[in-house]
């Protein structure tokens, strides 16, 4: 938590002056009872009446000065809690831009963007809230005391008792009653579970007839919920009589020690008035701190889950050799023994796997679900990194590139087909900025996607919608293929990025990418058979192990795993059958 | 229009009240302690007034006198503190046990709603239906009520009491007030603009963020981070700037409300300490009218407040009624017959069905099928596959014609009946919170644990379960975690291997997995089909090519049919779909 409060360092002299404008309007609001003793005291007894509105005009004035001061404690206090909202913001996203793919697995996107709006939000009420009363209202309950001394030492007994019984009072109940909210908030994210969930689930929930039990499961939780609820309720209910009780408790107290004191004449009946005044006073100023503790215990713990955010190393440590730094053309990518296995699993997902690419080779890749197929073409951009063994480009291990000369050299569709909101410039533009248009279209006639980028009135200027929403699950697909195309990558990876095209155009797309100039390394990760078996190699993965690399007829001859992939999708009477039908 | 809108708030009022049902006895006595505690309140500044004019000055304090108020000070104190509490355990009581019910109800509701709701409606909705807007309701009309009564009460008695005292300053209380009344209702009006910019701004800010950290991983392989945060600082930047408006306006409404009402305390002092000095009130009588001036204008303030929670509250309401009044799917026959002794026979006849009257979808289809045969569907998106399964699972009910299972109209027999008949697995897979085993056992909870790791091993999912970091007590959560899709069919088929039931509906059931384990679950799924009706959708045409029956479906008809081979031999539209997956080769 304290370590966020460096981004209060733009904002040091409002930090500074809210509360101190606050003070000298609360100082001015203890004035105020006072001058009210005075009236009575000097005014009225003497029947003065221009003194009477001379103090008044007074009264007058100090609130005037008071409304100056406290909106100018506001105006700072919101200054400094929105700029320091702003500034923890944007640092926090640099940070979390920074994590490494295994980072985003172990803390997962909604969480960070949890941290990154409402506990962000919180913090700035937080701060806005501690910097106008964190000295404000402490010092009107010790400023009221100090001024019930001033009157009268005796009587200010009264609320040296009274005090101390009412903070253990409220902050008591908010103590005892704070861990109990948070049980009623997981409650309540309990039964937010279940509606959801029951609502998704619907049709299995019902083809196996659960929704009794269902409901069962619903109503229990509901009335844990209520349960609860009342408890805490109950709890806090006993607040405001309690306060109630005290405070006017020590009411009676005072008009009865003051009732004493004036009978001795120490103190006047205005005095006593004063005194009653600073009483109230007192009690409003302590609801408003409990309702700030209720805030700033809140804004604390989110800021404890923001720090724990920033605690998290970010990046991935990387080397210095720029990626031009090399020759040898031959060798260009190699696995060697490569091993890898995720943080917290419980077996590798890919063990011991070597093999060598040249330049302008194609890469097939092909094995079950849960093969290690995509964990393996992973590994190249580091991703992740490997656990042993070593994965090399151009002779030396990735980890001694800098990170971002190596992957400005990588061309990679994933398996989901992910596009931004922008236009389809903006998000080609991504595999390469100075790309001019015409490199532009060349990537799209490539990707196979001239078709449709030119049926749309505004062509390259096409705006697409926050997840790709208003394009299908092809056209997407091609412009994520696009996107890659324009980096004109030394490597190439296509993670299973045809599965939502049809057959004839995966082929057209093979054969482009074959063609291109630059003769990249491609990958291609597929479960279809007929889009990987005229790749200069083929590596068929099995639980993570090679299973069989070679060419289609030398894996078709010798790898058991190969013949049962191919002739699942191939069946031989099909093939002869197909052949017939042309 | 506007008394139309009236009319209808009135009538959810009308069904809030009907809703209170046992549990308005309780906002009765919520009603009677409050204006116990009001009274009582305001009672005791006039007794407190009245014990400052028994402390005239040295040698002049009655104590008698002094005693005697103490002790009714007391005695109002005590009282006020238990009325106090009882209101809150009472209004706690209603509001918690309200929000409960509504809850179960709105729960049970969804539990019988037609899918067809379901389907049309976002989960988001329907569930912040159940959750925000019952306890916006709660907080907001239950507390709302309860804090406008009491509001009004303070008003009305404050004022009363400020009358029993001096009608002369009375009248100024009353003249100055509406000050504070009219600046918190203009900047709030001013506010509200600049907090609608800064909602605006936030949420361009949130879809940012979404965007960008959710698919971090593309950023980063593009290397985007920069230009991403270029982005960032800009809307960034801009929400700073509205934000820091909106805070501070809203934030003057405090001092300016504070300082109307100081003015108030000195209009009530000046003309107070006058009166004094002319005789026509006590120093004690002035000393409680201040502090009446102090509480008069509180509930002004809030009350302002209030109004615009109970209308919102009301708005809630209506939303969480209209969730719990919707139709619900159409209820079971009485004396539906309970489907025992499942041998496979189906039979759809002249069946007409279409989401929407204006488009029509499946019509007059017909279709016999034998126990132990395997139909197979196929056919172009948005054929009707899908549907079919809808009406077989009666998730859906006919618009014309019958489906019969066994002979029986599976309208006359009851859904559950009809539903453990079937096993089914869909392409959306769905898993719900809880480990493996409590996924896996849904259709049998009594499962022991060889039965479940057989059925894991039939669907080739024991493997991978093994290998999870608790095996089969991995806690899954909602959106199934770290599963591939692919795995998270294969529990879904697990499932269904555990149940074992007559007739089985599959509607691309493998399509996540590779082909390869794939082939082998349909080994599995061949000798659990024996002897079963089986429906088979499938999209690779290579999975259904062993069914007895395949029909071939476009645009809610059956345009072919017949088995693999003599369709090939047609050579007609399935000839050219089966093709089509090997085109390129």
């Amino acid at each position: 938590m304290k370590s966020l409060l460096i981004y209060l360092r733009n904002y040091k002299k409002e930090t500074v002056l809210a509360p101190l404008f606050k003070l000298l309007e609360a100082s001015f609001e203890l004035l105020v009872p006072l001058v009210m003793a005075a009236v009575i005291d000097n005014g009225i007894a003497n029947g003065d009446k221009p003194y009477v509105v001379r103090m008044c005009l007074i009264m007058v004035a100090l609130g005037i000065i008071g409304l100056i001061c406290s909106i100018t404690a506001q105006y700072f206090s919101a200054k400094a809690a929105t700029g320091f909202a702003a500034e923890l913001r944007k640092s926090l996203f640099s940070h979390i831009q920074n994590f490494s793919y295994t980072k985003m697995d172990a803390i997962g996107a909604s969480t960070l963007i949890t941290r990154m709006t409402s506990d962000v939000n919180q913090m700035q009420s937080g701060v806005n809230l501690v910097l106008r009363l964190f000295l404000r209202s402490p010092f009107i309950v010790a400023g009221a005391m100090v001024m019930a001394f001033t009157v009268d030492v005796k009587g200010a007994f009264v609320f040296v008792v009274a005090i101390p019984l009412l903070s253990v009072v409220v902050f008591g109940i908010m103590l005892i009653t704070m861990p109990l909210y948070k049980k009623v908030q997981s409650d309540l994210e309990k039964i937010l579970l279940i509606t959801r969930e029951n609502l998704v689930g619907a049709r299995v929930i019902r083809a196996f007839n659960k929704e009794k039990s269902e409901e069962r499961y619903f109503e229990k939780s509901n009335q844990e919920l209520t349960d609860a609820q009342k408890y805490v309720g109950r709890l806090s209910g006993l607040m405001n009589p309690l306060t109630y009780i005290i405070v006017n408790g020590a009411l009676i107290v005072l008009i009865y020690v003051g009732a004493v004191r004036v009978e001795s004449g120490i103190i006047t009946q205005g005095e006593v008035v004063a005194l009653i005044n600073y009483m109230s006073q007192i009690l409003v100023e302590l609801v408003k701190l409990a309702n700030l503790i209720i805030t700033v215990t809140k804004a604390i713990a989110c800021g404890n889950r923001i720090e724990s955010v920033f605690k998290e190393k970010a990046g991935v440590p990387e080397g210095d050799l720029d990626y031009e730094e090399s020759g040898k053309k031959d060798a260009f990518l190699e696995f060697d023994h490569v091993s890898m296995r995720y943080d917290g699993a419980g077996a590798d997902s890919l063990s011991d796997i070597s093999f060598l690419a040249k330049k302008g080779q194609t890469i097939g890749i092909i094995g079950g679900t849960g093969s290690g197929k995509t964990s393996l073409v992973s590994l190249i951009p580091r991703f992740y990194d490997v656990s042993s063994g070593e994965v090399r480009i151009n002779g030396k291990d990735v980890k001694e590139y800098k990170i971002n000369k190596l992957r400005e050299n990588i061309g990679i569709v994933p398996q989901k087909a992910v596009l931004f909101k922008g236009t389809i410039e903006e998000n080609l533009r991504w595999g390469n900025e100075s790309a001019s248009e015409t490199e532009l279209w060349e990537a799209i006639e490539k990707a196979q996607a001239k078709g449709f980028v030119e049926g749309k009135e505004e062509g390259l200027k096409f705006q697409i919608t926050q997840d790709g929403k208003n394009l299908s699950g092809g056209q997407r697909q091609r412009l994520t293929i696009a996107r890659a195309l324009v980096r004109r990558p030394d490597i190439l990876i296509l993670d299973d990025s045809a599965s939502a095209l049809d057959f004839a155009t995966d082929a057209k797309l093979r054969a482009a990418i074959r063609q291109m100039k630059d003769s990249p390394v491609v990958f291609i990760v597929s479960q279809r058979a007929s889009s990987i078996m005229y790749a200069d190699q083929i590596l068929v993965l099995d639980d993570g192990e090679m299973a069989g690399i070679g060419s289609h007829e030398e894996l078709l001859r010798d790898c058991g795993i190969y013949q049962e992939i191919y002739y699942s999708q191939f069946p031989k009477d099909a093939k002869t059958l197909g052949k017939e039908a042309r | 229009m506007g008394k139309k809108h009236d009319d209808r708030q009135f009538e959810t009022l009308k069904k809030v009240f009907y809703r209170l049902g046992r549990y308005r006895i309780f906002l009765v006595f919520t009603i009677l302690l409050s204006v116990i505690t009001v009274a009582l309140t305001l009672y005791i500044p006039k007794l407190t007034g009245k014990a400052v004019d028994f402390i005239v000055t040295k040698g002049q304090v009655d104590f008698k006198g002094v005693m005697e108020i103490l002790w009714q000070i007391g005695i109002c104190i005590l009282i006020t503190s238990f009325a106090q509490w009882l209101m809150n355990i009472c209004n706690n009581k209603m509001t918690y046990q309200i929000v409960q019910d509504i809850r179960n109800d709105a729960f049970k509701k969804i539990e019988i709603l037609p899918l067809k709701y379901i389907d049309g409606h976002s989960y988001g909705e329907v569930v912040s239906r159940v959750i925000a807007d019952v306890d916006q309701f709660a907080d907001g009309l239950l507390m709302g009520f309860t804090q406008l009564f009491t509001g009004v009460a303070t008003i009305v008695g404050t004022f009363c009491f400020m009358l029993s005292v001096n009608v002369k300053i009375t009248f100024v209380v009353v003249l100055i007030t509406p000050v504070s009344f009219l600046v918190a209702g203009f900047i709030a009006k001013r506010t509200y603009t600049m907090f609608k910019l800064q909602s605006e701004t936030r949420g361009d800010q949130t879809g940012l963020i979404e965007e960008m950290i959710g698919n971090q991983k593309i950023v980063q392989a593009f290397g985007q981070t920069e230009h991403v945060m270029e982005r960032f600082n800009e809307v960034n930047a801009r929400l700073q700037d509205c934000s820091l408006k909106a805070v501070f306006f809203s934030s003057i409404t405090n001092p300016a409300t504070r300082f109307v009402n100081s003015l108030v305390y000195t209009g009530v002092g000046v003309t107070g300490a006058i009166g004094v000095i002319n005789g026509s009130m006590s120093v004690g009588q002035l000393t409680s009218f201040l502090s009446y001036a102090n509480q008069y204008t509180k509930p002004f303030n809030e009350i302002s407040g209030v109004v615009t929670e109970l209308q919102n509250a009301i708005a809630c309401a209506k939303r969480i009624f209209d969730l719990i009044e919707e139709e619900p799917q159409i209820p079971e026959v009485e004396n539906a017959v309970r489907l025992s002794n499942v041998k496979g026979n189906i039979r759809l006849s002249d069946v007409s069905f279409s989401y929407e009257p204006k488009q029509k979808l499946i019509e007059h289809f017909n279709l016999d099928v034998k126990p132990g045969q395997r139909v197979a569907i196929v056919g172009p998106t948005g054929c009707g596959k899908t549907t079919l399964i809808n009406l077989l699972m009666r998730f859906y009910d006919v618009t014309g014609g019958s489906i019969t299972v066994e002979d029986i109209d599976i309208r006359q027999m009851t859904r559950h009946s009809l539903r453990a008949g079937y096993g089914m697995v869909l392409q959306e897979t769905w898993l719900k919170t809880g480990t493996i085993r409590d996924n896996i056992i849904m259709g049998k909870p009594d499962a022991a644990q060889e039965q479940i790791i057989a059925a894991a091993k039939a669907s080739h999912a024991h493997s991978f379960i093994k290998r999870l970091p608790k095996g089969y007590d991995t806690w899954i959560t909602e959106d199934g975690g770290n599963l591939s899709q692919g795995q998270k069919q294969l529990l879904c088929i697990t499932r269904l291997m555990l149940v074992r039931p007559p007739m089985l509906i599959l509607d691309e059931a493998t399509s996540s997995i590779d082909t390869r384990t794939e082939i082998r679950i349909q080994k599995a799924f061949a000798r659990l089909m024996e002897g079963r009706t089986s429906f088979i959708v499938a999209h690779r045409l290579s999975t259904i090519r062993e069914a007895d029956v395949i029909l071939v479906m476009k645009d809610g008809q059956i345009i072919e049919q017949g088995s693999h081979e003599e369709l090939l031999r047609k050579g007609g539209f399935y000839q050219n779909l089966y093709q089509s997956q090997f085109a390129g080769v």
